[in-house]
């Protein structure tokens, strides 16, 4: 029976945060907290994987108290354990510091009931970076395949794991050993509604909650801002640039002025003569 | 860590079908930049298999020296055997900093290897630079979706690491005969020791939707209203046959896919006709499309951003312009007689 393992993060949705025009600033409250979409698609296809050759989907995730409700989402889904790791020591942690904190994590979930896959979503939406699960593979030393589109066959008895990798044009068919980490991409499954019984779940679930103190061998010096190489030195709204000119009058003035515009670069369109 | 044994800037060189990856290039010409405010070498990294020839590429983009490993063992692209090369040469050599493309095998080499060394890395940096005394390396991004920008810095690890979209930067003119030094380098590796194998590359044959390539690109945003709306932006694109493009939310509202959607998260582009319809012009947007060449933007709201950042506008209904723009487009190119012949 496999054990997956699905790591998962609670995030502002940054389709909806605002600026405070006045300051430059984020304003945090204006934006919801919700389940990274692409992680969504993680745990769906960890749940996919379960119902085809059967096992058990855990989710991890590290935030504060209020994450909670990202793993009550998974369990939506379909997961069948959550566990959190939250602790002041944490916070501020870049990727490289993220991964390790998740590491120590999985190496404690392991001990529970060993890992056979890692699922990531391809990326946060507040990050933008999909640095952590290439990162957690490395740190467990496991191979880390990132952009799965597809999951092909998973093998636990012979060890393996056969995915299609999304390239910039086309993908590729890796064989890899098991375990390893996948990160996969939006388009590997759609995440349906919930059912009714899942939510009734989630709704009751109390996930597993580890502080630094309940991990084992962490060199803290490794967690959180003072773990974290990169730091943000300065934020700024982006650049406002100069601004075009507005095409004047009515709709028949201005498509006979962009027809003009287009028509300057007509070489562009190989337009005209002697096309029939 | 002493900083003093670290210099040089380096580029992972991207090898795909037998060519240095356009992006790869397009780095050598940043790093350039880099390495001659800080006065020290570039030098570009060169994994695969029989591709010792493609330093001398490398030279004529900018590159002073090329780190050579070629062995069967590299032919394709493999976190395992490419990081283990990467990390033994960034181990030997120590640079000061190296730049990636933000791309499926430069994102995921990168992650790798930053963890390993281990060393910070910043992703999908649009603008980079350096300071002269210290060497700290200046990445900045759009972060939070694109809502803000970012300076990110590495202050107590080296080497510095940066990703960088295709396109975002420019590669310098080729120097034909520009020569450099090129340093071959080997490791150990045993292809039963590699535990991922390629079994197969698909390309997918669908050039239509190639949208960093193509010259002419109309794009359309959640202005349109939904799926039928943003049909118009399907005939405008068939009409003056260029390539169709989509804002973030319009891909994530499913009506369109992927490989549409321009900026951050997306595609960057450099058409030389850039049509932005029923787009707002979210920063995340204009990072991927600011290098175009004529970008022309219509759009009901007078405030839309899209508006600060095109060449022409028309403050308008798109439904009204661009059926009466395709008409006018088709008339006086000859178009509708191409179309009534095919009929």
């Amino acid at each position: 029976m496999l054990h997956i393992v699905a790591c998962i993060k609670q995030v502002p949705d940054t389709k909806i945060i605002k600026m405070n025009p006045k300051t430059n600033t984020m304003d945090r409250s204006s934006a919801p907290a919700i389940l990274n979409p692409y992680d969504a698609h993680a745990v769906e296809e960890a749940v996919r994987l379960k119902n085809r050759y059967g096992g058990t989907v855990s989710v991890l995730t590290m935030g504060p108290p209020p994450a909670v409700k990202a793993i009550r989402k998974c369990i939506e889904i379909g997961a069948d354990e959550g566990y959190m790791i939250s602790d002041r020591a944490f916070a501020g942690a870049d990727t490289l510091a993220t991964s390790y904190a998740l590491t120590k994590a999985l190496d404690k979930i392991s001990a529970l009931k060993p890992v056979d896959l890692i699922i990531c979503g391809k990326m946060t939406i507040d990050g933008d970076t999909g640095q952590v699960g290439p990162g957690i593979a490395r740190r467990l030393d496991i191979p880390p395949l990132t952009s799965v589109k597809k999951i092909v066959e998973i093998n636990r008895e012979q060890g393996y794991a056969v995915i299609h990798r999304k390239l910039e044009d086309g993908y590729e068919v890796i064989q890899s050993t098991l375990p390893c980490l996948f990160s996969v991409e939006k388009d590997i499954n759609e995440v349906p509604y919930s059912s009714m019984p899942n939510m009734l779940k989630a709704a009751r679930y109390q996930p597993h909650i580890w502080s630094v103190s309940d991990l084992e061998d962490v060199d803290r010096t490794q967690l959180g801002l003072k773990g974290s190489p990169t730091i943000v030195s300065s934020v700024w709204a982006p650049q406002k640039p100069q601004g075009g000119q507005l095409l004047e009058g009515g709709p028949n003035d201005q498509v006979r002025q962009l027809l003009d515009i287009l028509l300057a670069k007509k070489e562009l369109f190989g337009a005209g003569e002697g096309s029939v | 860590m002493s900083f003093e044994d670290y210099r040089g800037v380096w580029v992972f060189m991207e090898v795909k079908d037998g060519q240095i990856a356009p992006v790869s290039l397009e780095l050598l010409g940043a790093g350039r930049r880099l390495a001659d405010k800080r006065g020290t070498e570039l030098a570009g990294v060169l994994i695969g298999d029989r591709i010792r020839s493609l330093a001398a590429t490398a030279f004529e983009y900018g590159a002073d020296t090329a780190y050579v490993y070629d062995d069967p063992i590299f032919r394709q692209y493999r976190t395992e055997t490419y990081m283990k090369a990467l990390l033994a040469c960034t181990q030997k050599y120590k640079p000061e900093i190296i730049l990636y493309g933000a791309t499926s095998t430069g994102k995921d080499l990168a992650s790798a290897v930053a963890t390993d060394l281990p060393t910070g890395l910043t992703a999908d940096s649009t603008i980079l630079d350096v300071e002269e005394d210290t060497g700290l390396l200046l990445a900045s991004r759009p972060a939070f979706g694109g809502n803000i920008m970012a300076t990110i810095l590495c202050k107590k690890y080296r080497p510095q690491m940066a990703t960088v979209r295709p396109k975002v930067m420019r590669a310098l003119p080729a120097e034909p005969g520009r020569r450099g030094r090129l340093v071959e380098e080997a490791i150990p590796l045993r292809e039963e020791d590699v535990r991922t194998k390629v079994l197969e590359i698909v390309r997918a044959a669908t050039r239509n939707v190639r949208i960093d390539e193509a010259d002419i690109i109309v794009a359309g945003g959640k202005g349109l209203g939904g799926p039928s709306g943003f049909q118009l932006v399907h005939q405008l694109a068939d009409a003056l046959g260029g390539a169709v493009g989509a804002s973030r939310d319009v891909v994530e509202a499913g009506w369109i896919g992927h490989h549409h959607q321009v900026g951050q998260t997306g595609v960057t582009v450099t058409p030389k006709i850039y049509i932005a319809i029923g787009i707002s012009g979210a920063i995340q947007h204009i990072v991927g499309m600011q290098n175009s060449g004529l970008i022309i933007a219509i759009n009901k709201d007078p405030n839309a951003l899209i508006f600060q950042s095109c060449h022409y506008g028309i403050v308008g209904d798109a439904f009204e312009i661009v059926p009466m723009l395709i008409e006018q487009f088709k008339n006086a190119t000859g178009k509708e007689v191409e179309h009534v012949g095919e009929i």
